[in-house]
């Protein structure tokens, strides 16, 4: 039996028991009610459907799952017993290759066979799948019969399937935040591991404070000395990301989110603020050729024009200013949430001693804003450090420690994507140093959000 | 208005409202008030909730300009000018009227920052000497000195309730206004905090004109010196606090003050 065949079968089981148990349970509770107490009765019957479901399905499910994983190795050996498998070679790998051979024809996936020694495993091969499929599927289908009469022998008015269904609920989503949680366990555990390797191989003073970066030189075999000074790198993400970007987005967002909770008319602010928050929404890419094609070369023009040296066509300014934009719906919203949040008797007090509108925002909203508006930039900052797509596409691959905007200066983001992409072999220097950038731009975004997240929760505190 | 109202007006009356409508979009929520507040008197605003007389108490200051929605028709008179005329300014207007609010609403700044700053909007103080002398006479008037005067530069938040709306008082006195307005000024406060706040009406009597709003009853009688009954949006009564108390004119009146509705 196939195994959507058998999914299918139990679905069809599950629904069965959902309905009879209900039923069960129905006449049994009108029963109860006729007679005893009230209270005698303690789950709906709907619960006591999904109790008996559960335990039809879920068991054979776990099975099912479990034997996916078992009856290959279960399938192999029984092919190697058979007589037709003495005649195999010894060395593993060509032995893998027949095997795998011999499988693939027998589940059909192939029509013939290049190796003659795989055509004669097909046959056993075919009769040890169809065993164990069929094996599995038995052993499936007992399991949810039993788990089903189980459960089933179990409906009584006052059985409380209500408490055990919402545990198997409540387990079900702990499951599936525990899942996010062990992901980024493996993650970060990763990119350490990684990075000590890399850190091995270069000293992490070097890296961390170096100013020369031509992880190149390393590959081509110059030695690790001097090729992997990071400085250069974290300079052009500070540059671009945390400077650059912040001078076009903070006062932008700012200004735009006081406009629209203080001086908007609904309906202006009712069609402003989603096309501004549609910015968020623009793939990271679309702005990276608008920047790469658009913005770069119009100021590499500029620059030429007003005569400034070292202006390139990819620029520090360029990827900057199209950052900056990207993030204004970033700090907007954030601080559009925060002026929000000042209580409407702050801004009253202030208009009733004759403040105009503009000596309220700025004596009263947005010092008792300030906390969430701080925390909405430094979320904003963490966010424009890692962004990857604009950088490499407009910001250029020279790492230059250089303060002029118009000069091209690289990111760490960019320089992990040229790392990775190339053709060296996995445990090369300049492979590891993606990692070991990553961890660092890793521990400087984690920092960022904490503090931002312990400052926004402190400001709100102050007014519940 | 009836010939008992026309005896209630004073010669030179502060504030003067005529024939005053308030609308909130299409629902009218003020039917045609008329009302005279002078200087010598403490005029309590009386009703059930929702009768109007907050939203009548905003006109008067036109706080209910904030208020998008907002429209008021009628006269409403300061010293004889029209507020609601094109050539007012409000921010003028406001300095004059002041206002002190249901809940204390101290701004998250220092106790002399919080009375510092209507002074400073409007350009009252010259210097820094002179502006401490408006905030020792702002907070002894509040009756509110005494207690913070050694931690002036302590958040004005970190008050007790009590202290918090005297601060407010203190903060709208700051701006030598001439009509103070407030708005069940002791409805978040404890007895006792209540008590200090009554206290600081009967002293403030004279120096400015006071309309209070109240829902409670007993604090009407005990403050002021007229008390008007709004109910459903009319101005149903208008007289001397102890006759409206003793010897209401109207049923809905009596009703009310009896405790039949409210």
């Amino acid at each position: 039996m196939t195994g959507p065949a058998i999914l299918l079968l139990l679905a069809g089981l599950g629904a069965i028991a959902w309905v009879s148990a209900r039923a069960r349970a129905l006449r049994q509770q009108t029963a109860a009610r006729a007679t005893r107490r009230r209270d005698a009765v303690h789950s709906l019957p709907g619960y006591h459907g999904w109790y008996v479901a559960l335990w039809t399905l879920l068991p054979a499910g776990i099975f099912l799952a479990i034997w996916a994983n078992v009856s290959p190795g279960l399938v192999t050996h029984a092919v190697l017993a058979d007589p037709a498998a003495q005649s195999l070679p010894v060395d593993a790998f060509s032995r893998s290759a027949i095997l795998g051979e011999a499988r693939s024809i027998a589940a059909g996936l192939q029509s013939g066979a290049f190796n003659p020694a795989s055509q004669a495993l097909v046959e056993p091969y075919r009769t040890a799948l169809n065993e164990y499929g069929i094996a599995g599927a038995v052993l499936a289908l007992i399991l949810a019969f039993a788990g089903g009469a189980y459960a089933f022998t179990r409906i009584r008015p006052d059985f409380r399937a209500r408490t055990r269904v919402e545990r198997l609920v409540m387990a079900l989503l702990l499951l599936a935040s525990l899942l996010a949680i062990v992901t980024t366990v493996g993650i970060v555990s990763s990119l350490l591991w990684e990075s000590f390797r890399f850190f091995s191989m270069v000293n992490p003073i070097d890296f961390l404070f170096g100013t020369k970066w031509s992880p190149q030189s390393a590959a081509m075999g110059y030695g690790n000395e001097d090729a992997f000074g990071a400085v250069p790198l974290f300079w052009g993400t500070i540059f671009i990301g945390a400077i650059i970007a912040m001078i076009v987005a903070i006062p932008l967002g700012l200004m735009s989110a006081v406009y629209l909770t203080q001086y908007a008319s609904p309906t202006v602010r009712r069609w402003m603020k989603p096309t501004l928050e549609m910015l968020a929404g623009v793939p990271t890419v679309v702005y990276g050729y608008f920047a790469a094609l658009t913005i770069a070369p119009a100021l590499r023009d500029f620059a030429v024009m007003i005569g400034i040296h070292g202006a390139s066509s990819e620029s520090a300014l360029a990827a900057g200013l199209v950052m900056g934009v990207m993030i204004i719906p970033f700090v907007s919203s954030m601080a559009d949430d925060s002026i929000a949040a000042v209580p409407q008797s702050m801004r009253d007090g202030s208009l009733a001693m004759g403040a105009t509108t503009s000596e309220t925002i700025r004596k009263v909203l947005i010092p008792a804003a300030l906390p969430g508006v701080v925390g909405g930039v430094l979320l904003a900052v963490s966010r424009a450090i890692g962004e990857t797509m604009i950088v490499v596409m407009a910001a250029g691959l020279a790492a230059n420690l250089t303060a002029n905007p118009f000069a091209s200066v690289t990111t760490v983001t960019t320089q992990i994507v040229q790392l990775l992409t190339g053709d060296q072999e996995f445990d090369s220097a300049k492979t590891l140093a993606a990692f070991a950038l990553g961890l660092v731009l890793f521990v400087i975004t984690l920092l960022l959000n904490i503090v931002a997240l312990r400052v926004v929760k402190k400001y709100r505190e102050a007014y519940e | 208005m009836t010939e008992e109202q026309e005896q209630l007006k004073p010669a030179n009356p502060k504030m003067t409202a005529r024939d005053v409508k308030v609308f909130y979009g299409p629902k009218q929520a003020i039917k045609g008030v008329s009302i005279d507040v002078d200087m010598d008197n403490v005029t309590a605003f009386i009703g059930p909730s929702g009768c109007g007389k907050s939203t009548f108490l905003r006109t008067l200051n036109r706080m209910n300009d904030t208020v998008a929605s907002a429209r008021v028709e009628g006269l409403i008179t300061l010293d004889g000018e029209d507020i609601y005329a094109s050539g007012m300014d409000v921010v003028q207007l406001r300095a004059r009227v002041g206002m002190v609010f249901q809940k204390p609403n101290p701004f998250p700044k220092s106790i002399y920052e919080n009375i510092a700053y209507g002074p400073r909007i409007h350009g009252l103080a010259h210097g820094k000497a002179d502006m401490d002398v408006i905030v020792e006479k702002s907070l002894r008037r509040a009756g509110l000195w005494e207690e913070v005067k050694d931690r002036l530069q302590d958040s004005g938040t970190a008050l007790s309730g009590g202290q918090q709306q005297r601060l407010c008082i203190g903060r709208a006195i700051a701006v030598e206004p001439e009509v103070i307005l407030m708005d069940e000024p002791c409805s978040a406060l404890d007895p006792i905090a209540t008590a200090k706040i009554e206290e600081l009406i009967h002293e403030l009597r004279g120096r400015y004109a006071i309309v209070i709003v109240t829902h409670n009853m007993q604090q009407a009688a005990r403050v002021s010196q007229r008390t008007a009954f709004f109910h459903l949006g009319d101005l149903v009564e208008y007289g001397v606090t102890s006759d409206i108390f003793t010897n209401p004119k109207q049923e809905r009146t009596k009703d009310y003050i009896t405790g039949r509705y409210g």
